[in-house]
């Protein structure tokens, strides 16, 4: 399946079945880390089979939204619902890509053993083979093109190979909400492809919300409903052309910004009076930046 | 020494058949011990414990060796020992480099104490020594009841709780997203390895006891990555050095340790080298 870019999968109207399962919902929410606050006031409400994308600068607090959602990081303030469910820690529900952290050579187990830990490592008891089993983890494997290495020892692959199995992981526990932190990293463009196509296909067959950090949205802007700009002068949610604009953005950086369309692709540029601020100077935090 | 008589002191197989008969229940234990070290291996490999292993046994020395002072059940002793050992470390020692300081802080204080306890102990010195350099005829039927009971609790504890501690040793961070309680399972590990640290210090004692809870797993990682096939190899190569020490060192007046650790040493270099000539034509392939 290829998104073609330009059409968008639109949210459907939620009945009241989609109510009890909205995969995510954050009211009035903030987060302090270390005495600094990172965003506030952010009301986020997925529907099932929502894809947002969480962009902004290094240090917005973009993966620690992530880790508030899975309640590793208390809000400071509002609400948070997932599937819901009030806030618990984790749950078997939630498909979860960290950030890239390689294993070590010495990794005790091969590629599809950290594919089955998805599939069923929440359970008790000690994994019995089934056929079924197989069957799910070699699914999995073959949608991110992960098969050919999937008997190869975890730590001996390459940060890529890795990174598809993390995709794969994610996948293969039926969950209703995904959150995927950088899922691209270390991807070249083909395997980007198959690893957002293997995304795209699940969410929306089985109706799960997803929230996708990333610091390049272009490979993404066939099939991203929504995109969450988190900046140091506050947030902005809405449509990619809602919010991907010069306009917008300046305001969120406090900075003249310009969004350029090179040929479909979105490019950020500030201009020479952000030069002086170290902290997003030049292109605007990796909009197409030499992708 | 000559050589026949180093060889004889070694290896003494006269009366073999009735001394098997005599400790045949002795066999059994040191099965039921190899089945246990290798199970529990393998998650100290993926949990990164050895270390915390040999902390563990210094605590379970001391408590031992104190329970033998006080005159009451040296097994009990060295249960408590360890288990007040697996604590601290696992209440401490989160952090990989916090807990390898306090292992270091913990071992030689348990050694020392254990030491203390047996220089004041007045009794046979044989007894002395078989905790710290294993002795399993010192140990009596009742006793090795009670050793044998614990490692099946244990292993019966280690198959309910074998995915999601496995989940949780090789992949924490995606197992606590999934809502795997990581601290509860590290806690419970703690517990279940300071139970078998203690009931293999009966056996090869507490100096030893890396070489039934660690080498049997490490060999068996070099040679295997599935992880059935490297339980299984790890139960397979720790119940031949168990019971293979045993037989071994029967007929002798020598502590059974060494006939263990041996064994268990010769497994693991011969699991290097199968490792080694596997992996080598691909190193090959991969550098032309």
């Amino acid at each position: 399946m290829t998104a073609v870019a330009g059409t968008r999968y639109p949210p459907e109207v939620s009945t009241a079945s989609d109510e009890a399962r909205t995969p995510l919902e954050l009211t009035g929410a903030a987060l302090e880390l270390g005495g600094r606050r990172l965003w506030s006031g952010l009301d986020l409400r997925l529907a099932p089979g929502e894809l947002v994308a969480v962009l902004g600068p290094n240090g917005a607090g973009k993966s620690s939204l992530l880790r508030a959602v899975l309640g590793q990081l208390p809000l400071t303030e509002g609400t948070r619902r997932v599937l819901g469910k009030p806030a618990e820690r984790g749950g078997p529900h939630i498909g979860y890509v960290p950030q890239q952290r390689l294993f070590d050579r010495g990794a005790p187990m091969r590629a599809r053993d950290l594919v089955a830990l998805g599939l069923d490592g929440t359970r008790f008891g000690f994994p019995l083979p089934s056929r079924e089993r197989r069957a799910a983890v070699d699914a999995a494997l073959e949608a991110v093109g992960a098969l050919p290495y999937a008997r190869r020892p975890v730590g001996l692959l390459s940060g890529g190979e890795q990174q598809r199995l993390r995709m794969a992981q994610a996948l293969v526990g039926s969950p209703g909400l995904i959150l995927a932190d950088e899922p691209l990293l270390s991807l070249d463009l083909a395997h980007q492809r198959a690893v957002l196509d293997a995304l795209d296909a699940y969410r929306r067959t089985e109706r799960a919300g997803v929230l996708l950090v990333t610091h390049d949205v272009n490979p993404l802007l066939g099939m991203v409903d929504r995109v969450l700009y988190l900046a140091p002068a506050g947030h902005r949610l809405g449509t990619p052309a809602e919010v991907l604009t010069g306009e917008v953005l300046s305001r969120l950086y406090g900075v003249h910004v310009d969004v350029l369309d090179v040929h479909g692709r979105v490019v950020v540029v500030a201009a020479e009076a952000a030069a002086a601020d170290g902290a997003h100077a030049g292109v605007a935090p990796g909009h197409g930046d030499a992708t | 020494m000559s050589f026949d008589e180093l060889w004889g002191t070694l290896f003494d197989f006269t009366d073999y058949a009735e001394l098997l008969a005599l400790l045949g229940n002795t066999v059994l234990a040191g099965a039921v011990l190899g089945v246990l070290g290798g199970l529990i291996g393998y998650f100290v490999m993926a949990r990164d414990l050895a270390f915390a292993v040999h902390g563990i046994s210094e605590l379970s020395f001391a408590g031992a060796s104190a329970a033998l002072l006080l005159g009451v059940n040296v097994v009990a002793g060295s249960i408590v020992g360890s288990l007040v050992a697996a604590v601290l470390i696992g209440l401490l020692g989160v952090r990989a480099r916090d807990r390898n300081s306090i292992i270091g802080v913990l071992m030689p204080f348990g050694l020392g104490l254990g030491i203390l306890f047996l220089a004041l102990y007045p009794g046979r010195s044989s007894n002395k020594f078989g905790l710290l350099t294993g002795q399993i005829v010192a140990v009596d039927s009742p006793q090795l009841a009670s050793l044998v009971t614990v490692a099946v609790v244990v292993v019966g504890a280690l198959a309910v709780i074998w995915r999601p501690l496995l989940f949780a040793s090789l992949d924490e961070d995606v197992a606590t997203a999934r809502g795997v309680p990581v601290r509860g399972l590290s806690i419970g590990f703690m517990v279940l390895l300071a139970l078998a640290t203690a009931v293999s210090l009966h056996i090869v004692g507490a100096l030893l006891v890396l070489a039934l809870l660690v080498t049997p797993a490490a060999a068996a990682l070099r040679v295997a990555a599935n992880p059935p096939l490297v339980v299984a190899l790890s139960v397979l190569f720790a119940t031949v050095s168990t019971v293979g020490g045993i037989l071994l060192a029967l007929g002798s007046s020598i502590p059974i340790s060494p006939y263990i650790t041996t064994i268990s040493f010769t497994i693991y270099l011969v699991c290097r080298i199968v490792g080694r000539v596997r992996r080598r034509p691909r190193a090959l392939a991969t550098a032309a």
